[in-house]
């Protein structure tokens, strides 16, 4: 399990743009391992370079330095088509002018397998995405779901070492592409495929991934599974971006003990234990979730004063205004808590226990 | 500087390139293929020209050039043929734009009757319209005899008839890109200019007429290029006013005058590159609008009776004179003695079927061995051009596209010049007639496939990739599957300009190889209109039948989409 199935080792890709003489870097220095058997996520904003890191992988780049290796052997001068590599492209990329059958058939063709053992396999596959029957219809007639499923089909049918994913649910409506994802790590899970999925995503990534990479400015961030990405994030880029809208508060490490620092904040000093992260006179980031503020009315750490209410039925959004900061603050249950109203004086209380430090 | 940097960063990009060719030999077999056949067919003739004018006992030398301005009769024709390009151009580009505009804003009637009037000079052969006008206008002329009584005397040999029948014959060309253009202006445009305010005249002159400009003005430079190539025409009508294609055929074939003929083809050559460099890198990127051929919401035409009927009544006057030309060459092929036995007979298509069948069976010989050829090259070029990286692509595109920027004369004469001496001894042969078919119009196919391709998702050949398929098993089970409208339009364009071609062919067709039109040509010489009107009759009979068939072919192969030869002709000019 822990033997690394793909490595990809110091990794870049550079282009250089047809107009301007300008070297754009898409990837630098990536460096990853990807276990047997592992769902694992490239997470970023457009243009981060995840969608690049998987062309690479698939083939469809040259990289510009590093290397790649697939189950042991060096992949890098293997061309896409001898690749043991399967993509689903976020068009889908179906055959228009092929059916269902023909398109879930073509890799195997190309490998010139008998014909019996080709349709054994595609009728499993379509019987496993759950398009038996309808191996004959054209892939034009098919919703968007569908499609989805021939594309999956295409691609696992040829039984890779590594399924590629690249955004393949951005053309989904919402509803639908909570089903297909939720079919997607099912299949993954039963057939025990290794995937690398490209998302912009982050709810997409937190329910899919076994652990998930964020990446920004063709680098990697942070490497991580959901709960660690979300609770422990290393950078403030992985914090901002991780999660809804997330408060920031700076601090400064005044004291610090064996099992605790002091870090003030304004005018209070909260205790957090960090003992050994953290040096006296470190300035630090308090990562505050929405949901690691409480409000009371009563007298608590720092004053504020209520600008926006947004109810939402299971829960309010509140944003309040203290010194000189705007909060988002998330409460939930708020039939039993009460509300407050705009313009409200209110007192917030920070859930020091789960907020997260990250040095400046 | 910025030079150096991009030429460091071609060297620098090449090398990964170059590796994964090595990786598919097929392709890489391909492209070197296709280049060599680009380099010997469409720029060692242009070369050849070239050298014999250039060069004088091995050195560079500009006495021919000399030579030849310092003469009045040379001077003139290259005068002569700007100043009729010049004409023509902007005459024909008013028609085709009252016709496109008529057919894409104002609420008319016979829209169909319109649209095929104005598109069927294309598959005519061009020479068609200085026949007619014989018919028509000449001594013995139907309107100069027959109605007027000799009473006026036309002046049809010369500059007039010449403005007329080139006009009537390229205004198709104009038509067609101002209609693409007309028809891609988002709506929406002159739906805002209507709601703030503005009637429908200052729509046409502040909204649609700006916005079709970069259109209007490749028109202009397709059809000045299209004059200044045309070979038939002048040489049916042209009389004393000289002009350059059939000058320097006149002072190849008639003063054996190698030298002076290649000199007066280059004088020929100058200025349709720039035109074709014009139109290609500076007009088409000043274009707003990409014609995509997405179906646009309904669009608001002008239905007030007046303009609505007088433009309807412009229409119908420019569509009447188009079908009495091609009236009187139908009613000529049926008259026994032209001016002067007016009794119908079908002697002329008997004629046309047993001493006139050898030029048939060749020319269909000959066009349908080149078609397909000239058709699948054009693809694959396509296809290295949009979807392979490798160095040299873009020369590969820019000369695949230059054939259609060089007039036919000047491809001609190339040809004579470069291939009339071993080892490339063609002349003589049909080999070189199928070869000058193939390459003589491949820019339309290789443009129409690009056109085609960069609208399919490229993901799709990557999943093809992805899945195990080398480029050629790509190309051949989903690129051109996918492309297949493309492919048949090219087919269509080229069988069409293979069977009415003229000005390249004179010069290498032969005793044993001959072609239709220069039977046409001969039989017009020797004032045997009768039999002129019967032959271009029958080519155009042989058209329809061709354009049906692929029509028909593509119904049933092509899951039943529409051929869109009409866009094949559009995309030139994009």
């Amino acid at each position: 399990m822990n033997e690394a199935y793909l490595e990809i080792m110091n990794l870049s890709k550079e282009f250089f743009s047809d107009y301007q003489e300008e070297k754009v870097v898409a990837v630098k220095d990536f460096n990853l391992q990807i276990h047997k058997g592992e769902f694992l996520t490239l997470l970023g904003p457009s243009g981060c370079g995840k969608t690049t890191t998987l062309r690479l992988i698939g083939g469809f780049e040259n990289p510009t330095r590093g290397d790649i290796y697939l189950d042991g052997a060096k992949i890098n001068d293997v061309p896409a088509n001898k690749r043991d590599t399967c993509m689903v492209f976020q068009s889908y990329a179906l055959f228009p002018h092929m059916n269902i059958y023909r398109n879930v058939a073509y890799g195997l063709e190309i490998k010139k397998l008998p014909r019996n053992e080709i349709k054994e396999k595609v009728e499993k596959i379509l019987d496993l995405v759950g398009l038996s029957g309808l191996s004959n219809r054209p892939v034009g007639q098919l919703s968007g779901g569908q499609q989805q499923r021939v594309a999956l089909a295409r691609a696992i049918v040829n039984e890779p070492k590594v399924l590629l994913f690249d955004e393949p649910l951005s053309n989904l409506d919402a509803k639908l592409r909570i089903r297909m994802r939720i079919f997607i790590r099912k299949i993954q899970q039963d057939l025990n495929i290794t995937s690398v999925y490209v998302t912009h995503d982050q709810e997409e990534a937190m329910t899919l991934s076994d652990r998930i990479v964020v990446m920004n400015q063709g680098a990697i961030e942070q490497v991580g599974t959901p709960e660690e990405i979300y609770a422990r994030p290393k950078t403030k880029f992985v914090a901002d971006f991780i999660g809804k809208t997330t408060n920031f508060v700076s601090g400064e490490v005044l004291e610090k003990d064996g099992t605790a620092i002091g870090v003030k904040v304004w005018d209070k000093i909260l205790r957090f234990d960090r003992p050994n992260d953290f040096h006296k006179g470190d300035k630090v980031i308090l990562v505050v979730r929405p949901e690691m503020i409480d409000l009371s009315a009563r007298e608590g750490m720092f004053a504020g004063q209520v600008s926006l209410v947004t109810y939402l039925g299971s829960e309010v959004i509140y944003e309040v205004a203290a010194n000189g900061q705007l909060f988002t603050i998330q409460i939930s249950n708020p039939l039993r808590q009460g509300t407050f109203h705009r313009g409200d004086k209110v007192w917030m209380v920070f859930d020091v226990q789960n907020i997260f430090l990250i040095k400046e | 500087m910025i030079r150096t940097k991009r030429f460091v960063a071609a060297l620098r990009r090449t090398p990964s390139d170059v590796k994964r060719l090595f990786q598919e030999p097929l392709l890489l077999m391909g492209i070197v293929l296709v280049n060599v056949f680009l380099f010997l067919f469409v720029v060692l003739p242009l070369f050849k020209i070239f050298q014999l004018s250039f060069e004088d006992n091995g050195r560079f030398s500009l006495q021919v050039f000399v030579d030849l301005m310092s003469k009045r009769y040379n001077v003139q024709p290259l005068i002569h043929s700007l100043t009729l390009g010049v004409a023509v151009s902007i005459l024909g580009t008013l028609i085709g734009f009252i016709f496109a505009y008529a057919i894409t804003r104002v609420n008319i009637p016979w829209k169909r009757f319109f649209t095929v009037t104005a598109t069927f000079p294309i598959i005519a052969p061009p020479f068609m319209m200085s026949l007619s006008a014989i018919l028509l206008f000449g001594k013995q002329g139907f309107v100069s005899k027959m109605i007027l009584r000799e009473i006026i005397q036309f002046k049809i040999y010369g500059f007039w008839g010449l403005l007329v029948v080139e006009t009537l014959t390229y205004f198709s060309t104009a038509y067609l890109t101002l209609y693409g253009v007309l028809q891609a202006i988002d709506p929406a445009l002159e739906d805002a200019a209507l709601d703030l305010g503005a009637s429908k005249g200052k729509i046409f002159r502040s909204i649609t007429l700006p916005l079709a400009t970069p259109g209007i003005a490749s028109a202009i430079l397709l059809i000045f290029s299209q004059s200044l190539a045309d070979f038939g025409n002048p040489m049916i009508l042209a009389g004393n006013y000289t002009i350059l294609a059939t000058q320097a055929y006149l002072t190849i074939v008639g003063m054996y005058n190698m030298k002076g003929g290649a000199a007066l083809a280059i004088l020929l050559l100058i200025p349709s590159l720039i035109a074709f460099c014009v139109q290609k890198y500076w007009v088409s990127r000043k274009s707003y609008v990409t014609v995509t051929g997405k179906p646009s919401a309904a669009r608001i035409k002008v239905d007030r009776s007046l303009t609505k009927y007088s433009i309807f009544g412009l229409c119908l006057l420019l569509a009447s004179v188009i079908f009495l030309f091609y009236g009187m060459i139908l009613f000529g092929s049926v008259v026994k003695l032209w001016g002067a036995n007016h009794s119908l007979t079908l002697a002329n298509y008997a004629h046309v079927f047993t001493i006139g069948w050898e030029y048939i069976k060749d020319t269909l010989i000959l066009s349908s061995i080149a078609t397909p050829i000239s058709g699948v090259l054009a693809m694959i070029i396509a296809f290295l051009v949009v979807r392979k990286n490798f160095p040299g692509k873009r020369l590969m595109e820019l000369v695949s596209l230059l054939t259609f920027a060089v007039p036919g004369t000047v491809v001609g004469i190339g040809y004579i010049l470069a291939f009339n001496q071993r080892p490339l001894l063609l002349t003589g042969t049909a080999a070189i007639i199928v070869l000058l078919f193939i390459f003589r119009d491949i820019a339309v196919g290789v443009q129409t496939g690009i056109a085609e391709l960069q609208q399919i998702d490229p993901s799709i050949e990557e999943a093809s990739t992805d899945l195990g398929a080398d480029s050629s098993i790509t190309f051949r089970r989903i690129t051109l599957p996918l492309i297949t409208p493309a492919f048949y339009s090219g087919l269509a364009f080229t069988f069409v300009k293979c069977m009415t071609a003229i000005s390249a062919v004179i010069f290498v067709v032969s005793g044993k190889w001959n072609l239709i039109t220069i039977a046409i040509l001969g039989s017009v010489e020797n004032s045997d209109l009768s039999q002129a009107a019967a032959f271009s009759v029958v080519i155009i009979i042989f058209i329809l039948l061709a354009l049906w068939l692929i029509q028909f072919l593509v119904n049933r192969l092509g899951g039943g989409r529409k051929l869109k030869f009409e866009k094949a002709e559009s995309l030139q000019s994009i």
